[in-house]
């Protein structure tokens, strides 16, 4: 049972197509992100769903029913803007209480529900605050404590966190994920940040130029990119260019561009012996020391990037290219210029056609 | 030494606008004030006292006029509102960025001419004789020529027109300022188009909205040429009465009653309209 369903969606502007056959289902109580970077037509997807823009072709089902042809105001998603868009005029009790009353709630109710609401984000007894006297979390929860009070089938999510300071991002980031669970309604959360997206959904789709280049789990996208663009923009990644020399059971050895040449696994398309690709290895994937057969870099230690469990070694190898590695205990006592071997196994390399843009 | 020159340099900074404002304003104002207490005895002789007011409480055409002005300039502040707030809405919500520009420049070319040129335009347009009666004439309308000047009607168009601008520039500017995903919030959260405008656009304009309607009150109130060329003698506007007492009948003390009666009773209407709808001076027409 999905309580939001997108079919070959598509969406032009002039000559220029944001979206472009777009589908997917989001089951019931899930959280569902939507990750691409700016311009990719993730917004415009979103408000097409909200019902401020009419998609020129597809169809956009809630609970299985059409709502092409319903105004956004009778549509029963709600969205959580980028900036919010609370009503400064009103005070918090009147901005939570402004969708019951257009709903046309019995006046005796509404009290009551906007006290409740209140409570479940966590923010008792504010009613008669104004919104200027909020802190950036509180308007977030207020924001959504607004829309949630409506009891939507699925919140839109339009990059909320995009304006809160780190710390606080990532605060919200474990708030948000709580909310829907305690709420147990359908998010769909959009976000150019992939550690957003990795972390709080349950599904997440990779959105490039207008198109869904991957939809999964997020360990799946992480683990198992079908793409260089998902590999790329999914996490930390080293990438490097180059050319299929030999192809045996799925896996290549690369020459790189530049000089050495690496074994990587093939991803899911087709490639040929002689295409051009791209490589991809995760930072954590690579190890210190020599490994077997050829897949060992030799290099020198460029610069220590110590960020507590995320540290990083710079690898400068002998030809020249830089090689992120995983430095997770961050005491391997290495010093800049030191020499070092790096190697990893064939099937944590990725290699991919390389985009013809 | 440090601090004289600066003494000295706000002495000198301030010097202009504390001149402006003891001689333009504050002295003639209190000169008018003084004279309205000024009862004349005899020629020549003078009483300080109020009987100049009771005078005017005591002839009901003065009082009535005062009334009249007041209530036709609330109706033209009001249709200045409902003409003014879709210009306004339209400049600054739906007009593209680039049409903007020109578009504010549009409303602002009337204002290049004066009011009293603009108002002969009325009258050239009006008149029995005019450009509008004699279409109508040609078209077969109306049978003989028409008068259209020297009405109510006339008299509230064109200070509508007169004014029109005032309302529709702090509209702007405060409609400006509202994100759109405010008005899209409106409509999400399941309000209709009405209910988006009276409870977001409105108490959003709301500052801009009542500073609009105070200057073009007080302009209207205030205004002598319109009333007097289009209205003409049957207008009865009540900047009409303070000439005619200073100029014609020369009675300096009953002009300046006057005067001083029209600004308290504007102030006061003023007074009433802020409060009713929740609004101070500093929230409006002091804004930056």
């Amino acid at each position: 049972m999905y309580d939001l369903r997108c079919e070959s969606v598509i969406k032009r502007f002039g000559n220029f197509t944001a979206v472009n056959g777009v589908s997917f289902g989001v089951p019931a109580g899930s959280f569902f992100s939507i990750l691409g970077p700016s311009g990719c037509g993730k917004t415009t997807l979103m408000r097409m769903i909200a019902g401020f823009e009419h998609p020129d072709a597809g169809d956009i089902l809630l609970k299985e029913n059409s709502v092409l042809n319903l105004a956004p105001n009778k549509r029963n998603v709600k969205m959580v803007f980028q900036h919010l868009a609370l009503f400064p005029m009103m005070n918090v009790g009147e901005n939570i209480a402004y969708g019951l009353r257009c709903r046309g709630d019995a006046k005796a109710g509404i009290g009551e529900k906007v006290r409740a609401v209140l409570d479940r984000v966590g923010l008792p007894g504010v009613e008669d605050k104004q919104i200027s006297q909020l802190s950036g979390g509180q308007k977030q929860r207020i924001a959504i404590a607004r829309c949630m009070v409506l009891e939507p089938d699925v919140l839109l999510l339009d990059e909320p966190l995009g304006a809160l300071d780190l710390k606080l991002r990532e605060h919200m980031k474990i708030e948000l994920k709580q909310l829907q669970h305690q709420f147990e309604t359908t998010f769909l959360y959009i976000t150019h940040d992939q550690s957003e997206a990795l972390v709080m959904s349950d599904n997440v789709a990779v959105m490039n130029a207008g198109r869904f280049e991957q939809i999964g789990p997020p360990r799946e996208l992480y683990d198992n990119p079908v793409s260089g663009f998902v590999a790329g923009f999914v996490g930390d990644t080293n990438r490097w260019e180059g050319r299929i020399d030999r192809l045996v059971d799925g896996t290549a050895r690369v020459a790189l561009n530049g000089g050495g040449s690496v074994l990587a696994k093939t991803g899911a398309n087709s490639l040929r012996e002689a295409s051009a690709v791209e490589v991809f290895v995760r930072p954590e994937a690579v190890a210190i020391g020599r490994g077997n057969d050829g897949a060992t870099l030799s290099g020198r230690v460029d610069s220590l990037l110590f960020n507590g469990a995320n540290s990083r070694i710079l690898v400068r190898t002998e030809t020249g290219k830089l090689v992120e590695v995983a430095d997770t205990s961050g005491a391997t006592g290495f010093n800049e210029g030191d020499p070092i071997d790096i190697h990893w196994h064939a099937d944590r390399a990725l290699c991919f056609a390389r985009d013809a843009a | 030494m440090r601090s004289d020159t600066g003494k000295l340099s706000l002495i000198l900074l301030m010097a202009p606008f504390a001149l402006w404002i003891v001689l333009l304003i504050a002295l003639p104002q209190f000169g008018i004030g003084y004279v309205s207490l000024r009862e004349k005895v005899g020629p020549g002789e003078y009483e300080l006292g109020f009987a100049n007011y009771t005078a005017f409480l005591g002839e009901p055409i003065y009082w009535n006029t005062l009334l009249r002005t007041a209530w036709m300039s609330i109706l033209v502040t009001f249709l200045a509102l409902v003409v003014g707030f879709p210009v306004a809405y339209y400049i600054a919500k739906i007009a593209r960025k680039r049409a903007r520009a020109g578009l504010f420049l549009l409303c602002l070319i009337p204002l290049w001419v004066s009011d009293l040129v603009r108002a002969f335009g009325w009258i050239v347009l009006l008149r029995e004789t005019g450009i509008v009666s004699s279409s109508l004439q040609w078209m077969g309308v109306i049978s003989g020529p028409v008068e259209l000047l020297y009405n109510d009607i006339t008299v509230i168009i064109g200070l509508v027109y007169t004014v029109v601008l005032f309302m529709i520039v702090p509209l702007v500017s405060t409609l400006d300022g509202m994100d759109d995903a405010m008005l899209e919030a409106g409509y999400n959260l399941g309000g209709s188009r009405f209910t988006v405008f009276r409870r977001i656009i409105v108490p959003y304009a709301m500052p801009g909205l009542v500073a609009g309607c105070i200057i073009t009150f007080m302009l209207t109130a205030g205004s002598y040429l319109t009333p007097i060329l289009l209205g003409g003698k049957n207008s009865s506007w009540f900047t009409e009465q303070i000439y005619n007492q200073f100029i014609t009948r020369y009675n300096w003390e009953a002009g300046a009653t006057f005067g001083v009666l029209l600004l308290a009773f504007t102030s006061l209407v003023v007074w009433v309209g802020l409060r009713l709808t929740g609004q101070s001076l500093a929230t409006t027409v002091a804004k930056e």
